[in-house]
């Protein structure tokens, strides 16, 4: 074909018009329409974003926030000895024998004896009639401070003791005057009884650091529950995660990217690396049942199995980052090095190494911070349930004692009965991405700042 | 070079884990009906006692027996909750895995209720045949079994509300489904004479007639949730008519959106449920592997202690969150203490 041919004009069609800058032709107009039309879409594309991500924030933050205040009602309890070292003379072991069953009956009569006090006048006229105020825990916060303070038996101690769930919840307007009418745990004359001692300054809503730094709790008193230790339990498998797939990580992919001959056997081992990279996370979940558990009898719901099974899960994401890294250092490094009579391995870990390492770290914190918002392989390792309750008391039990992590309390509060667990889910959502946002903050600090652009 | 270091620390942590790992503190696994009830008794057993708290993990009777049944040693669990009895082939599994004494224990009765929305319609004239005829995936009709095509309750009792029929219940892996077949879909198959039908189709064969009633429609209109309660809650919630199987300690916590459906006239209630009264109920069990008794500390203590009376009875923080004691429990702490295995009692 020649240019001729294509200059001709199309034959039984007008004359196409002379074509000026100055005049708008139609086709111009239908492709500067065309561009607008995609600059609208793109606007409302990025439109859209914005609105669900504000929804969902907005989401979080509504339902979530109330978990970070508690309600609590200050007593003044009187540590009867009849009732707590029957036969005198402070043994702690006959102290100990009291059960926490023992002192409820103490908590509920020092609340008792508060409403009269203050002249409330209430038609609940028994000391029984408290319970329904009281969080089952303050039994147990009373044991364990007179079991730290015998001395203290026969002084009257006040307390800080927990609201029970439906008082904070109403309070915090989850529960209602219309919602409790069929409840069998608290009646509409408790709630009556709230206001007035709300208004006495003996029931505040405070801010609750146990919520975050305290254990998990038993169904029965949502009140009580905290993130702490899952936290904690989440940290030992972050550190397992780190220890693990970093040097693993970056030493396979400088092998693959710098040393290794391009053969078959690294085809191989490339595909297979991106593949692992898409493989679900449930997988390694059962794969580290059936290994590290049953195989390797390693400890159940020990957070060292967790960090392993999800080490396994961020290794690809590591590989992949640090080979596109090391791939972006400019040959030139390389060639400059090795000219100047550097070995290979000198070239590597002097130059290119230090150049590569911002994009390893963001990569390596982006698998991290993938890996600690994981759920779904802890499921079969035994980290869901009733199992953040008992701090790690050192470095050792901290890897192999039973724990849980932030995503799987979460899931834990989810499902449970008490609509106050729903709240404490949101909030520890709240944390979660507080966690997740401060280590991708970090990623882009140091991607900002030792970046280095050819 | 820390970084290293500490890959190899882990590396040799982990290695020697498994021989130098002894645990301290008690296991348990199984039924998720039971979970908030050993989570109430681990936390009290953790406050009174100097041992470590128990960890409880859920994920069904099935799932809780299967793992039960691995075998002795520390890297098993100790104790398994079921909210049934065990099965002969499960304890033949474990007398196979060297899981040969193991103790029995029933802490109460957990009650089976169906509640709908409570801006819904009222569902008070339940009987069993009403629920065989809403969800069976066939009926009765002039003396031969068809199938169901009935839309609305009132479709077949013209008592119940004109409201489309949509059940949610517990799909095949919890405990709670069997009671639901046994002490409400057999009950009801029997009453609308499909039992007899069934009977006469496969021979006499009793066995094969009750599996024929557990037979559910599969139009959609009964939902098998394979999921916990809350996500039974929350298709409740979505669905005016819809009509949920929950736990009586379940709905109790949630009162406020939830209304109870009566069944044979009974509202439930730990009382009711008690008094045998209200008829879907089942009993709650734990079980304990005897050899580990000794080995982990507290396993004894705890299996007492869930028993005792200030826990379990009827004053007691179970019964408080909605377990129906058990009126024979003394016979039960008797058993625990004295480690009574099955194999004895039999």
């Amino acid at each position: 074909m020649t240019d001729a041919s294509l200059n001709t004009p199309n034959n039984g069609h007008e004359p196409r018009a002379k074509s000026s800058l100055m005049t708008v032709d139609a086709r111009t107009k239908r492709r500067n329409a065309s561009e607008t039309r995609f600059r609208m879409y793109g606007i409302a594309a990025v439109a859209a974003g914005v609105f669900f991500l504000v929804v969902l924030l907005g989401a979080i933050l509504s339902n979530g926030v109330g978990a970070f205040q508690q309600t609590f009602i200050s007593v003044d309890v009187y540590l009867d000895p009849a009732k707590l070292d029957k036969k005198g003379g402070r043994q702690i072991e006959n102290i100990k024998k009291v059960s926490t069953f023992g002192y409820t009956p103490l908590v509920q009569q020092a609340l008792f004896d508060k409403v009269a006090e203050l002249g409330v006048e209430t038609p609940l006229q028994k000391r029984k009639d408290m319970k329904a105020l009281i969080s089952a825990s303050a039994a147990a916060q009373v044991r364990d401070y007179v079991i730290a303070n015998p001395m203290q038996i026969g002084e009257t101690v006040t307390f800080r003791i927990l609201a029970s769930s439906r008082v904070d919840g109403y309070l915090k307007d989850r529960v209602t005057r219309d919602s409790v009418a069929r409840d069998k745990n608290i009646k509409p004359t408790h709630l009556d009884l709230v206001d007035a001692l709300t208004k006495a300054g003996v029931i505040q809503k405070q801010f609750n650091i146990d919520f975050i730094i305290g254990a998990d709790a038993s169904e029965s008193r949502a009140e009580q529950a905290g993130m702490g230790v899952s936290i904690l339990g989440s940290f030992f498998m972050m550190l397992v995660v780190l220890g693990l797939s970093l040097p693993i990580g970056v030493a396979a992919s400088i092998y693959l990217e710098e040393f290794a001959p391009q053969n078959r056997w690294t085809d191989v081992i490339e595909v297979n690396i991106s593949n692992l990279a898409a493989v679900p996370s449930i997988v390694f979940g059962i794969l580290g049942l059936a290994v590290f558990i049953q195989f390797a009898h390693l400890p159940q719901s020990a957070p060292l199995v967790g960090g392993l099974v999800l080490t396994l899960m961020t290794l690809p994401t590591i590989i992949i980052s640090t080979r596109a890294s090391l791939k972006s250092v400019p040959p030139s490094i390389r060639d400059a090095a090795l000219g100047i009579g550097a070995s290979k391995m000198q070239a590597v870990f002097h130059h290119v190494l230090p150049l590569a390492m911002p994009g390893i770290l963001t990569g390596t914190i982006i698998g991290v911070a993938q890996a600690l918002g994981e759920t779904a392989p802890l499921l079969l390792i035994g980290m869901v349930g009733y199992i953040a309750t008992n701090y790690p008391s050192g470095i050792g039990s901290g890897f192999l004692d039973p724990n849980s992590a932030m995503p799987a309390q979460i899931y834990e509060w989810a499902k449970r009965a008490d609509p106050a667990y729903y709240e404490r889910a949101w909030g520890g959502i709240i944390i979660l991405l507080v966690f997740l946002l401060t280590m991708n903050i970090i990623a882009i600090i140091l991607r900002r700042r030792f970046e280095r652009r050819w | 070079m820390t970084v290293k270091l500490t890959a190899s620390v882990l590396a040799i942590a982990a290695v020697s884990a498994s021989a130098a790992f002894a645990r301290d503190n008690v296991q348990v696994a199984g039924s998720s009906t039971v979970l908030p009830y050993a989570s109430i008794v681990a936390e009290a057993f953790g406050e009174n006692f100097d041992f470590p708290t128990p960890v409880v993990e859920s994920g069904g009777s099935s799932a809780g027996l299967k793992r039960f049944c691995e075998g002795v040693g520390e890297n098993t669990i100790d104790v398994a909750n079921a909210s049934r009895k065990i099965k002969d082939k499960e304890i033949k599994a474990c007398a196979e895995a060297g899981v040969t004494d193991i103790i029995e224990v029933r802490i109460g009765y957990d009650g089976i209720v169906f509640a709908s929305q409570i801006d819904g319609p009222a569902y008070t004239s339940f009987q069993p045949v009403d629920i065989f005829n809403g969800l069976a995936a066939k009926v009765v009709k002039d003396g031969a079994l068809v199938e169901n095509t009935h839309k609305q309750w009132a479709d077949f009792n013209a008592d119940l509300p004109a409201a489309d029929i949509a059940a949610f219940i517990p799909g095949t892996k919890h405990g709670t489904r069997e009671v639901f077949e046994e002490k409400v879909l057999v009950e009801g198959c029997k009453e609308a004479g499909a039992f007899d039908l069934y009977m006469a189709e496969n021979g006499g064969d009793k066995k094969a007639a009750g599996k024929a009633c557990f037979e559910v429609r599969t139009d959609g209109v009964s939902v098998d949730i394979d999921g916990d309660y809350t996500e039974t809650l929350a298709r409740v919630d979505a669905n005016p008519n819809g009509i949920g199987v929950f736990g009586l300690a379940f709905y109790e916590n949630n009162t406020d959106t939830l209304k109870v459906a009566t069944m044979g006239g009974v509202a439930p209630s730990t009382e009711s449920i008690s008094t045998g009264e209200y008829p879907v109920s089942r009993p709650l069990f734990f079980y304990v592997k005897k050899a580990h008794i000794g080995v982990i500390p507290g396993l004894k203590e705890y299996a007492e202690f869930f028993v005792s009376e200030e826990i379990a009875g009827s004053d007691g923080p179970l019964s408080e969150y909605g377990l129906v004691s058990d009126p024979e429990l003394e016979a039960t702490q008797a058993a625990v203490a004295d480690e009574k295995t099955m194999m004895e009692g039999m």
